[in-house]
C-alpha cells in the first residue's frame, strides 16, 4: 500500500471541541478530526447520526455553536467576512446533485470559475471541459440536466465542484439517490480523483470504496466519532460495540 | 386537470334530462315574461298587440323561446369538433350580448365620432400608466418578498407594514392620499405620477407575496448548491433562484396585469385622461353617457383579451422549457 506514504502531514482541516445544536437537539458532540493534506476520509454511521451535519460544518452551510472549525487556515464563525472564498476552495457534492436545472451542463461547470473566479469565458469554457472530460462526459456539454441520468448528473456535479480548484472535495453520500448500475460509475471517478491526490472527505455506505480509497475510516453514531481508524484495521478489527453492529449490518449484503 | 380517456355520456342525449332542462327553462321564461319583448313583437300578428296577449301571450312567447333555447343546445352538442363548440358557443353568447346593448338605442354616429379619441388618448394614456407600474410593482416585489423572507427584523418590519398598509387600504383611498396628501407636505405632485405611485404600491403589496412565494417554491438545495460555490446572496438570486421561479411567477403577475389594467380606471377619478376618464367625459355635453360607458367597456375587454393571449403565449413558452 503506497498510498500513505508521502504524505505531508499539514493539516487543512482542523476541528476541536466542536459542537452542534438544532435548537434543544444536540447534533455533534466534541467533535475533534484533523485532515491533512492529500488524505482521504470516509465517514460512515447510521442514519441520523451527524454526519451529514458534520460535513455541512466544514464549509458553514451549518453553524456550529462551541468550540473551533479551521479551514484552510480560516477559523469558521458566524462574523466572517471572506466565507465566500472558504466555500469557493471546497468543493460539495451532495446527494441529489444539487445542479441548476435552467443552466446547461457547460452553463453549470463555467458559472463557478466565471462568477467567483472572474475567468475570463474563453478560459472558463476551457477548464470546464477539461474537467467534464476528466468525468467521461464531455459530449453531454449542452444538454440540460434534466436530460442526463442520475449517474451522469452527479459526475457533471463533480465535475462543476472541480472547476473551483477545490483544495479539498467533500462528498454527502453521492451514490445513495443512484440506481445500482450507476454507481460504480461515479464511484470510479471519485477514485480517480483519489489517485490525482486531491484532499477527500466521503460520507458513504459504499464499503468496498472505503477499503480501496480510505486512509482513514472515522464511524459517527449519535452524533459522536465512536472509532477512527485505518480501513484495514477498522474493517478487520473494529473495537466499539456499536462498530461491529454496524459493520454485520452493512457488509452483510 | 388531466382528462379520463372514458367520457361519460352526454346529459344532452338522454331524454329525461332533457325534458328536465326544458321544463325548467320553460319556468324561467314564464317568470320573467317574455311576452313584451322583441318575439312577442315578432309574434303579433298571431297573438295580437304585446301588452294586451294576456297569459296567453306570455305562455306561448316563453315556450316559443324555450324551445329554441334547447333546440340550440341540442344543435352544438352535435358539432363534434371541441375548438367549433367553442367559437360557436362564444359567438352566440356575444351576439347576445351585442343586441343587449343594441337594444338601448345607441348612437352609433356620435361612438364613431369619439372611438379614435378614446382609442389615442385613452387606450394609450391606460396602457402606459398600466405598464409604468406593473414595472415598478415588480422590484417593489422583489425587494419587499427579499425583505420579508430576510432574518433582518428591521427589513421584515417594513416590508410587512408596507404590505399591510397597502394591502389593507381601498386602491381608491390610496389614489386620493397620494394626490392630495404630497401637497400637505409641500410637494406638488401632477396626476399621472401620482396614479402610477399610487398603482405601483398597492399592485407592489399584492406582488410581494406572489414573489415571495415563487422564490419559496424553489428547493433548498439550490441554496445550498450556489452557496457551496462561493456564490454571494446578490448573485444567486438574480442567477439561480429567480430565473427559477419566473415561471411560477409569470401567471399570477399576467393576472396582477390584467386587473391593473382596469383598476388603472381609478385615476380616473384624479384627472388622468385614461380611457374610463374619457368615458365619462365625452358624453357629458350631449348625454350620450350610454354609449361612452359601452364603448370603454368594450375597449377595456379588447385589451384583456390580448393580454391574455400574450399570456398564455408567454406560459407556453416556459412550459414547453421545462419539459424539455
Ligand atoms: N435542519 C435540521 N433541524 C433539526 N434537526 C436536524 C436538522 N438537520 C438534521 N437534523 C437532525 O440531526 C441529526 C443528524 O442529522 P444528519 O442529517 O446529519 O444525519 P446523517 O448521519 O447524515 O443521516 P443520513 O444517513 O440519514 O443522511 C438527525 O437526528 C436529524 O434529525
Ligand atoms: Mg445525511
Amino acid at each position: 500500500m503506497s498510498k500513505t506514504n508521502q504524505k505531508v502531514k499539514q493539516p487543512i482541516i482542523s476541528i476541536k471541541e466542536m459542537n452542534k445544536y438544532y435548537g434543544d437537539f444536540h447534533a455533534l458532540t466534541n467533535i475533534d478530526l484533523e485532515v491533512n493534506i492529500g488524505e482521504r476520509i470516509v465517514i460512515c454511521g447510521p442514519s441520523g447520526s451527524g454526519k451529514s451535519t458534520l460535513i455541512r460544518c466544514l464549509n458553514r452551510l451549518e453553524a456550529h455553536q462551541s468550540g473551533s472549525v479551521n479551514v484552510n487556515g480560516v477559523e469558521l464563525h458566524q462574523h466572517m467576512k471572506d466565507i465566500d472564498k472558504v466555500r469557493s476552495e471546497v468543493g460539495m457534492v451532495f446527494q441529489h446533485f444539487n445542479l441548476f436545472p435552467h443552466m446547461t451542463v457547460l452553463e453549470n461547470c463555467t458559472a463557478g470559475p466565471m462568477w467567483v473566479n472572474k475567468v475570463p469565458p474563453v478560459e472558463a469554457h476551457e477548464i470546464a471541459m477539461r474537467y467534464l472530460e476528466r468525468v467521461n462526459i464531455p459530449e453531454q456539454a449542452d444538454k440540460y440536466p434534466a436530460q442526463l441520468s442520475g449517474g451522469q448528473q452527479q459526475r457533471v456535479a463533480i465535475a462543476r465542484s472541480l472547476c473551483m480548484n477545490p483544495k479539498v472535495m467533500l462528498f454527502d453520500e453521492p451514490t445513495s439517490a443512484l440506481d445500482p448500475e450507476m454507481v460504480a460509475e461515479v464511484l470510479d471517478t471519485m477514485t480517480d480523483l483519489a489517485q490525482s491526490g486531491m484532499t477527500m472527505i466521503v460520507v458513504t455506505h459504499e464499503m468496498g470504496f472505503a477499503k480501496q480509497v480510505a486512509d482513514r475510516v472515522i464511524f459517527m453514531d449519535e452524533g459522536k466519532i465512536v472509532e477512527a481508524n485505518e480501513p484495514i484495521a477498522f474493517f478487520e478489527n473494529p473495537q466499539s460495540q456499536r462498530t461491529k453492529k454496524f459493520l454485520s449490518q452493512v457488509l452483510v449484503h | 386537470m388531466i382528462q379520463d380517456t372514458v367520457t361519460e355520456d352526454l346529459l344532452l342525449r338522454q331524454p329525461k334530462f332533457i325534458a328536465y332542462l326544458f321544463a325548467t327553462v320553460l319556468v324561467c321564461f314564464l317568470i320573467f315574461d317574455p311576452s313584451q319583448s322583441i318575439i312577442g313583437h315578432l309574434l303579433e300578428p298571431a297573438l295580437g298587440e304585446p301588452d294586451k296577449s294576456g297569459l296567453y301571450g306570455r305562455f306561448v312567447t316563453s315556450f316559443m323561446l324555450a324551445v329554441l333555447m334547447v333546440l340550440n343546445l341540442l344543435a352544438i352538442s352535435l358539432i363534434p369538433n371541441f375548438r367549433l363548440q367553442v367559437i360557436s358557443v362564444w359567438i352566440e353568447l356575444l351576439i347576445l350580448f351585442l343586441s343587449f346593448f343594441y337594444s338601448f338605442d345607441l348612437s352609433f354616429e356620435f361612438i364613431r365620432s369619439k372611438i379614435w379619441f378614446m382609442v389615442t388618448q385613452g387606450i394609450f394614456t391606460t396602457l402606459y400608466v398600466s405598464a409604468i407600474s406593473i414595472v415598478i410593482a415588480s422590484f417593489i416585489a422583489i425587494i419587499g418578498a427579499v425583505a420579508k423572507m430576510s432574518s433582518n427584523g428591521f427589513a421584515y418590519a417594513i416590508a410587512s407594514f408596507y404590505t399591510s398598509f397597502f394591502r389593507g387600504l381601498p386602491l381608491l383611498m390610496q389614489v386620493y392620499l397620494i394626490y392630495l396628501g404630497f401637497p400637505q407636505i409641500g410637494y406638488v405632485i401632477d396626476a399621472v405620477p401620482a396614479g402610477i405611485i399610487a398603482l405601483s404600491l398597492c399592485y407592489g403589496a399584492y406582488m410581494t407575496e406572489i414573489f415571495r412565494a415563487g422564490i419559496m417554491s424553489i428547493d433548498a438545495g439550490q441554496w445550498e448548491g450556489s452557496r457551496a460555490l462561493g456564490f454571494k446572496f446578490s448573485l444567486i438570486m438574480r442567477k439561480i433562484i429567480l430565473p427559477q421561479s419566473i415561471p411560477l411567477i409569470i401567471p399570477p403577475t399576467g393576472n396582477q396585469f390584467i386587473a391593473m389594467l382596469k383598476d388603472s380606471s381609478l385615476v380616473s377619478v384624479i384627472g388622468v385622461w385614461e380611457l374610463m376618464f374619457l368615458a365619462r367625459t365625452l358624453g357629458n355635453k350631449t348625454f350620450n353617457h350610454m354609449e361612452m360607458l359601452i364603448t370603454a367597456a368594450m375597449l377595456y375587454w379588447m385589451m384583456t383579451m390580448v393580454l391574455e393571449l400574450i399570456q398564455s403565449r408567454i406560459e407556453r413558452k416556459y412550459q414547453k422549457r421545462q419539459s424539455r
